[in-house]
């Protein structure tokens, strides 16, 4: 018993990275313009599609495996945050720019990533794409454990990213500037803060990572179609929200929580129950914090 | 406004024209073309264009010494059990098809068929294996063995082959076809090598990606060998996190891996694992050879199982409209002639083996147990006929 449940902690830790990594994304966006932005699911989703184009592209030139993936690396970031910034010129600015009211964002939000699934359905068609191996997989056995190097890496980009994440946004004076923002969004630029160039440097911040956080889950689970966002993407709101949004930290742990609880509720019980006993456990702590675990009450929210 | 009606005159005038000079058979098809399992959609189309080109080039079906063109109508039921109730209420009432091909899952073709049984309407699902699929609705064939068949040819074979005592099963629990398999593998091996034998006996939802909890679960159990009646895509996911897992026991699978898009998805952590389906490409003999070349030769790769099913399954439709004598036009009553014309056949000789029909709808037919090879084919490892 004890075994499976060293093994367990494992496979929540991989499982819980994908959704730390997007619930940075949703967090970001969050806490900068008070926005859901829905779409970010189908952004991770764009990610990993784009990770695929990317990589087989580089092996096509008769790359190494390892040379493509340094090179995917970078380039599937750059990619992705160029696509969340598209969304946010094309969709989201307009809307701000005009006033509308914060409800209508969201339902853009909710559109562009059903654009993104469907438009992505009708280019490349219903049959799935799979991954190539960019990481020569080793499996590692520790007595009861079995771990891949993929998995540890998985796990350790989460670590890195939030590190990185939390520096930019506390001891960064661009990070002042975006907490700024979500403060007072009408003084910040009477002080001479550029509002726009804040708000394009979040969604890059959000997006990049997103298809990161695609990529790796490419590598992890190899088998791409357009409506893997969704569910993942969902879920990694909901453990946004648990985990407070708006505040690093609690996208970081919200998602970690939430891979823990789904993974373990599998291990103890018949696997029927996941949904149902995790998301139980979810609207206590909510029921308990209602504003996350490291949320503060805000004024509005949607 | 005057163009406008001369132009729909002129249209319609056209359109009465075709329709007088060549006399159509519509069938529809109820296929999943999207959703998670697209390629199964896609090989039942391609096989059913490939036959209606075949006969359409011949000047059409003869049905009682009168020549009719072939009209194949596809409808696209997402993989989603709702969406294949959609499609055949479409078909059925909408296109007025004569006989609806599909779906091939029974996920969806338990509740399409209860919907076509309803219409009166015959349907003949090329895939499905679950008996409720056509249990007691007398509208609903099918071209497939049934599970109750192929569960005990897994449990018979996993013992004879790896010597397996113990067993565990993954399975989808919101899929019809998965959780049916799961579940006569399971009674079976139970019977068979004892209460206790299955050791773990786990499940997911279906659009579940990471299984690795309930892998661990499996192989702390320590199984002799892992059932996994599972579709392909799902099956390439499990393999490889099974292995990830440390797992380097056997996989035993069933007639949904036998896709062509298992290997691109599974690579090589598939090779060498077994699974029964319908019928092996490789090593293929008669008609069932002309049916593989010509299919590669038409689309690239070879067909799977779903392709040589739909295959069967269209001329067994086209054989009752032939044995139906005529076609009064009166869509309820051909429908019923055809039903009754494909209830009365008795034995068909088709490319997936030689089909006896008892008085459920129920085809009577041999299945093979395939090996995944070192190069990815499917090949013959041994054949079980009731």
């Amino acid at each position: 018993m004890f075994d499976s449940f060293l093994q367990n902690i494992f496979n929540a830790l991989q499982w819980g990275s994908f959704y730390s990594l997007i619930a940075l994304g949703y967090t970001l966006v969050y806490g900068v313009l008070r926005l859901i932005n829905f779409a970010h699911g189908d952004i991770f989703m764009v990610g990993a599609y784009i990770a695929f184009f990317v990589a087989t592209t580089f092996l096509g030139y008769a790359l190494s495996p390892t040379a493509a993936l340094a090179l995917t690396v970078p380039l599937t970031m750059l990619l992705t945050a160029a696509v969340g910034v598209t969304i946010e010129r094309v969709a989201y600015r307009p809307l701000r720019r005009k006033g509308a009211n914060r409800l209508y964002v969201v339902i853009t939000a909710l559109m562009c990533g059903l654009i993104l699934e469907n438009g992505n359905l009708a280019l490349l068609g219903a049959s799935r794409k799979s991954f190539p191996q960019l990481l020569d997989k080793t499996v590692y056995t520790l007595g009861p454990v079995s771990l891949t190097n993929q998995k540890l890496a998985v796990i350790a980009c989460t670590i890195l990213v939030f590190v990185f994440l939390q520096f930019v946004v506390t001891k960064t004076k661009i990070g002042m500037a975006m907490r700024a923002i979500s403060y007072d969004k009408f003084a910040v630029p009477l002080m001479g803060i550029p509002l726009d160039t804040i708000i394009l440097f979040t969604f890059v911040l959000g997006s990049s990572f997103a298809g990161l956080a695609g990529l790796l889950f490419a590598l992890s689970y190899p088998v791409l179609d357009p409506y893997m966002g969704a569910l993942v993407g969902w879920k990694a709101f909901i453990s946004a929200v648990v985990g407070g949004i708006g505040d690093i930290r609690g996208a970081f742990v919200g998602g970690f929580l939430l891979g823990f609880v789904e993974i373990l509720v599998v291990a103890f019980f018949p696997s029927t129950y996941r949904e149902l006993i995790a998301f139980t456990i979810l609207l206590l702590i909510l029921y308990r914090k209602p504003t996350g675990i490291f949320g503060i009450a805000g004024t509005t929210k949607i | 406004m005057k163009r406008c009606l001369a132009l729909v005159a002129m249209v319609s005038a056209f359109l009465f024209a075709t329709t007088a000079l060549a006399q159509t058979i519509k069938i529809g098809f109820n296929l999943s073309l999207t959703g998670d399992i697209p390629k199964v959609g896609e090989a039942s189309k391609f096989a059913a264009e490939m036959l209606k080109e075949e006969i359409n080039s011949k000047g059409g079906l003869d049905v009682g010494g009168k020549k009719y063109l072939l009209e194949f109508i596809y409808e696209d039921n997402e993989s989603k059990a709702e969406s294949a109730v959609a499609a055949a209420l479409k078909l059925i009432e909408q296109n007025k098809v004569l006989a609806m091909v599909g779906p091939n899952s029974s996920k969806q073709a338990i509740p399409a068929a209860q919907q076509a049984n309803d219409l009166e309407t015959p349907m003949i699902s090329p895939w499905s294996t679950n008996p409720a699929t056509t249990l007691d609705r007398p509208w609903v064939f099918r071209a497939a063995f049934l599970d109750p068949f192929q569960g005990p040819i897994a449990v018979d074979f996993v013992k004879k082959q790896f010597g397996a005592k113990t067993a565990a099963v993954l399975f989808a629990l919101d899929n019809d076809y998965s959780k049916g398999l799961a579940e006569i593998f399971r009674d079976e091996f139970q019977k068979k090598n004892g209460p206790g034998s299955i050791k773990a006996f786990e499940s997911y939802a279906s659009k579940d990606q990471d299984f690795s909890a309930q892998l661990t679960k499996i192989i702390a159990a320590k199984p002799d060998v892992i059932f996994l009646p599972n579709n392909y895509n799902e099956v390439a996911l499990i393999v490889k996190q099974a292995h990830d897992l440390g797992w380097k026991g056997p996989f035993m699978g069933a007639d949904a891996w036998g896709s062509a898009e298992l290997m691109k998805l599974c690579g090589s952590d598939c090779i060498g694992h077994y699974f029964s389906t319908h019928y092996a490409a490789a090593g293929a003999k008669g008609d069932t050879k002309a049916f593989i070349d010509r299919y590669k030769a038409k689309y690239g790769y070879e067909p799977d199982d779903v392709a040589a099913l739909t295959w069967d399954a269209v001329r067994i439709v086209l054989t009752a409209i032939q044995n139906a004598g005529q076609l009064t036009g009166d869509l309820r009553k051909d429908r019923k002639a055809i039903r009754d014309a494909m209830a009365s056949i008795k034995e068909f000789p088709g490319i997936t083996g030689t089909m006896k029909f008892n008085d459920q709808g129920d085809p009577i037919k041999c299945a093979v147990v395939v090996k995944i090879a070192e190069d990815g084919q499917f090949t013959f490892a041994e054949s079980v006929c009731p």
